[in-house]
């Protein structure tokens, strides 16, 4: 197996070349030890894959890094491992060969990928959290790139949900990146989730690598749900590709005004899959959901709890950030009253500071 | 007779000390020396003197001179002892009655006309004088009335050299210079002038609210906002709701400014709460105090007033950390190798910063500023600095309906009342002890001030669990209520009263490290 990894690991050589060159010569160790000029006669390998494969050769510690490798916990899977994902197999450039830190996505489960922009807003935040969770509640496995923004809650709902969830990283997977997101990293694995790369352990996690990585995102699930992408955005690269690889897309609507949502918008428009509730997008799936208090009865017991004046308060906000300011202007109470509602409604849970002074209903 | 002496005095720091002025007139080569370890410019007298002595008139013979300025180990520096040089040597020639300037404090610069200067440092050195029971200071005219701003002394401010003899030497009188007579209190009118005033303010609700707090119990005030939502007016409007000062507290200010040279001839006596603006770009010695001979520096030059610091994260980190011995202590320490210099400092601080580079978060839809950035950004405000940070307040944007419809506001003049009010009952309470304002108590004090009820004490503890407070952070957050209960007039510190000051919480670890 160290010479299968040893071929995972020269960078620069297409998967699939690696691949069509393991055809020929039936095992890693064989091309380990090829002649030069054997190799310089493949017709699909240039001068420059050669001297790559000639140059890695001479790579010494070769066995200590494969020993370093199995001590961390780290599963090296080539594409012909019986263990690769079936479902990843499928697009046409399916990485040579993944490793994974924990478990691998399940094979009969359905799986969904949340993807959507880093920086995002409250609701983009919301939604991602809420649609994680009622999938995962529901045994849907939530597939993401664990970065900032979106990735990250999608993963934190599916946590949250008690279920399982797999972050497929730019960098190695024994790198934690974006390294605020050591505590998401550590629970995904202790919920019996996993993280995935393509790239080998301590590889930094470079700009190239990311694009790379989203194909695997969409590779791995069965469908891809877009939270939150500006027009612009890298998740619609995704999507793109989520696209030729035969998966559904769906979108999150958002306001026409929000350039955050642009994206989201655009596909809608596309005709992308319209995620109006997780409840809908279940349906649409066939999945019972198990839970049986409905979101009205929630809502209704809310609302009893609070007194007048904090409901008018409460009433006043929403996904978009206030200050007290706005609220004062718009319910013309003093801004002491504000302030004071504003802790009380804070303290209950009802509401949430995101900002200094900018307040959000809780999710 | 061939020798005499006379008192001056010389300021280190805030620091005075009286020197003896020697002077020997006696047979021998003409030579001028002077001794008794002095800075150049003190040696410089010399010239000055001699020639000030010519050219007032009176002769100076070819005789060996010598002064001493006494004690010999102490540093003298500052053009003071010319003067009082002066007036030795001329009573040392026999010119001037001896007996007529024992227990009398000369000083003042000359010029070579004979012109009397004024110098810095007048009202420390007069107040010593006093202490040490000197009855009669001779100084410049220029400083007689600031002078004068101590009681139980006559002062008499002099022009010229010449004038000086004639009233040492008996030939006229000059009865002392009287200070002018104070006003009562400082009247409210005269006070706010040229100021912006809080009428002028548009929207801004919560840091109005938030900044009247802040002055009521003298507590630190950091505003976050974006560019143009009027941080740095409201800061300005600060000035003018400050509570009056007391006698004491003004004597204090004045002579810091004494020291620096920082007195107005006509009007001395310093009456407003000082408000010093500093620029990011300030340096630790500008800021504390600092120098070969020790300086006051801005945090004393708002000594009893607001120290405003605009555009916070931009002040160098090493800068900001120098604040926050004396944000705890209330003065300063500089230390010398041949000494301690000692400030005072009680100042409150009032801050100003964006929330990003940009300035326009959490607004996404215009923040350009990636997660990474705002961090830096922050960042660059140590926790220990934000942990002395009282009262927090976002400034949002203005809207345009607020400026297009100004509305009429409550003006300075009316919070300054309320605030003067809330400064009353807690000078009541704290009567007897080292504390002046609510901002002062520390941990230990807020049981004995600041008793919770049961309610209180259950709010509280959910909000510790809630919003993730520290220690520290609740006793800011009792502090503050304390301060909104006086300016309601309430003994206990209510439900009420613990929530708004939540709400004004600096921003806690987890928004500051997002």
């Amino acid at each position: 197996m160290k010479y299968e990894y040893w071929l995972a690991c020269i960078r620069g050589v297409s998967a699939q070349k690696k691949i069509c060159l393991r055809e020929y010569m039936k095992t890693a160790e064989a091309i380990y030890y090829i002649e030069e000029t054997q190799l310089r006669r493949f017709e699909f390998l240039n001068e420059k894959d050669c001297n790559k494969i000639i140059q890695a050769k001479k790579k010494k510690d070769l066995d200590v890094d494969y020993r370093k490798m199995c001590e961390k916990e780290i599963r090296f899977i080539p594409c012909f491992s019986e263990h690769y994902p079936k479902r990843l197999k499928e697009i046409a450039d399916y990485p040579y060969a993944i490793y994974v830190k924990g478990a691998l996505p399940g094979e009969r489960t359905k799986k969904a990928a949340l993807i959507g922009a880093r920086r995002c807003t409250p609701y983009g935040e919301k939604y991602a959290i809420d649609f994680a969770k009622a999938l995962a509640e529901c045994g849907v496995e939530i597939i993401s790139g664990m970065a900032r923004g979106i990735d990250g809650m999608g993963h934190r709902g599916a946590l949250l949900a008690g279920g399982k969830t797999y972050a497929v990283l730019g960098s190695g997977v024994d790198v934690c990146y974006p390294r605020e997101h050591i505590g998401l990293y550590v629970d995904i694995l202790e919920q019996g989730g996993g993280i995935l790369s393509e790239q080998p352990p301590g590889t930094a996690p470079l700009p190239q690598n990311f694009p790379a990585r989203n194909r695997i995102i969409s590779g791995l699930s069965d469908a891809v749900l877009v939270m939150e992408a500006g027009e612009k955005s890298g998740s619609l690269i995704t999507v793109d590709l989520a696209l030729e690889q035969g998966r559904d897309v769906y979108a999150l609507p958002g306001p026409i005004n929000s350039s955050l949502s642009g994206g989201c918008n655009y596909l809608i428009h596309q005709g992308a899959g319209l995620l109006l509730s997780p409840e809908a997008l279940l349906e649409e799936w066939e999945i019972r959901r198990k839970d049986t208090l409905s979101e009205s009865e929630k809502t209704v017991k809310n609302e009893k709890m609070l007194e007048s004046a904090e409901k008018l308060v409460y009433s006043c906000l929403g996904l978009n950030p206030k200050t007290p300011d706005q609220i004062v202007r718009e319910t013309k109470l003093c801004v002491k009253k504000v302030l004071e509602l504003l802790v009380s409604l804070e303290l209950q849970g009802y509401i949430r500071e995101i900002s200094k002074n900018y307040y959000v209903i809780s999710r | 007779m061939s020798f005499s002496t006379s008192l001056s005095a010389v300021v280190e720091g805030l620091q005075v000390d009286l020197i003896h002025v020697e002077a020997d007139v006696s047979n021998g080569l003409p030579v001028f020396h002077m001794v008794g370890y002095l800075s150049s410019e003190v040696r410089e007298a010399g010239e000055r003197v001699r020639t000030a002595i010519k050219n007032s008139g009176f002769s100076y013979p070819a005789k060996r001179t010598v002064i001493n300025l006494s004690p010999a180990t102490l540093r003298k520096r500052g053009a003071s002892f010319d003067l009082p040089i002066a007036v030795s040597i001329l009573a040392a020639l026999d010119q001037i009655p001896t007996g007529n300037f024992e227990e009398c404090l000369v000083i003042g610069e000359l010029g070579l006309n004979g012109q009397v200067k004024k110098v810095p440092g007048i009202l420390p050195i007069v107040m010593k004088a006093v202490e040490h029971g000197i009855t009669r200071c001779i100084v410049p005219r220029e400083n007689a009335a600031e002078a004068a701003l101590v009681k139980g002394v006559t002062v008499i401010g002099v022009d010229s050299l010449r004038e000086t003899a004639a009233l040492l030497q008996g030939k006229v009188q000059k009865s002392s210079c009287e200070a002018e007579v104070l006003s009562g209190t400082a009247d409210d009118e005269a006070d706010g002038e040229g100021l912006p005033d809080f009428s002028e303010l548009q929207g801004q609700e919560n840091v109005r609210r938030a900044a009247e707090i802040a002055v009521a119990g003298g507590h630190n005030l950091l505003m976050i906002g974006p560019p143009g939502s009027g941080k740095s007016m409201t800061a300005k409007c600060i000035a003018g709701i400050l509570p009056p000062l007391d006698e004491k507290e003004s004597m204090e200010i004045t002579k810091i400014y004494s020291v620096l040279g920082m007195v107005d001839e006509r009007a001395p006596l310093i009456r407003k709460r000082p408000f010093r603006e500093v620029h990011h770009t300030v340096t630790r010695a500008a800021l504390i105090g600092g120098g070969t001979v020790p300086r006051p520096g801005e945090i004393s030059l708002a000594h009893e007033g607001v120290l405003f610091l605009d555009e916070l994260p931009e002040f160098k980190k090493s800068v900001l950390e120098v604040l926050r011995q004396p944000l705890e202590e209330r003065s300063i320490q500089i230390s010398r190798t041949y000494g301690n210099y000692r400030f005072p400092a009680n100042f409150m601080l009032v801050a100003a910063m964006n929330p990003c580079p940009c300035g326009c978060y959490p607004d996404m839809e215009k923040c350009t500023c990636t997660p990474a950035q705002i961090q830096t950004y922050l960042g660059r405000i140590s926790r220990p600095f934000l942990d002395r940070i009282d009262l927090c307040a976002e400034a949002p944007r203005v809207n345009y309906r607020d400026l297009a419809a100004p509305q009429r506001r409550e003006c300075s003049s009316d919070i300054r009342k309320r605030v003067a009010g809330a400064r009353k009952i807690q000078a009541e309470r704290y009567r007897g002890t080292d504390i002046s304002s609510n901002s002062m108590l520390r941990g230990k004090d807020l049981n004995r001030y600041c008793p919770l009820g049961k309610k209180e004490e259950n709010l509280m503890e959910r909000a510790f669990s809630v919003m993730n407070l520290t220690a520290r952070g609740c006793h800011r957050i009792i502090k503050t209520a304390r301060t909104i209960a006086d300016m309601d007039g309430e003994e206990r510190i209510r439900e009420r009263h613990l929530k708004e000051a939540l709400c004004y919480r600096m921003v806690d670890e987890k928004y500051w490290r997002r």
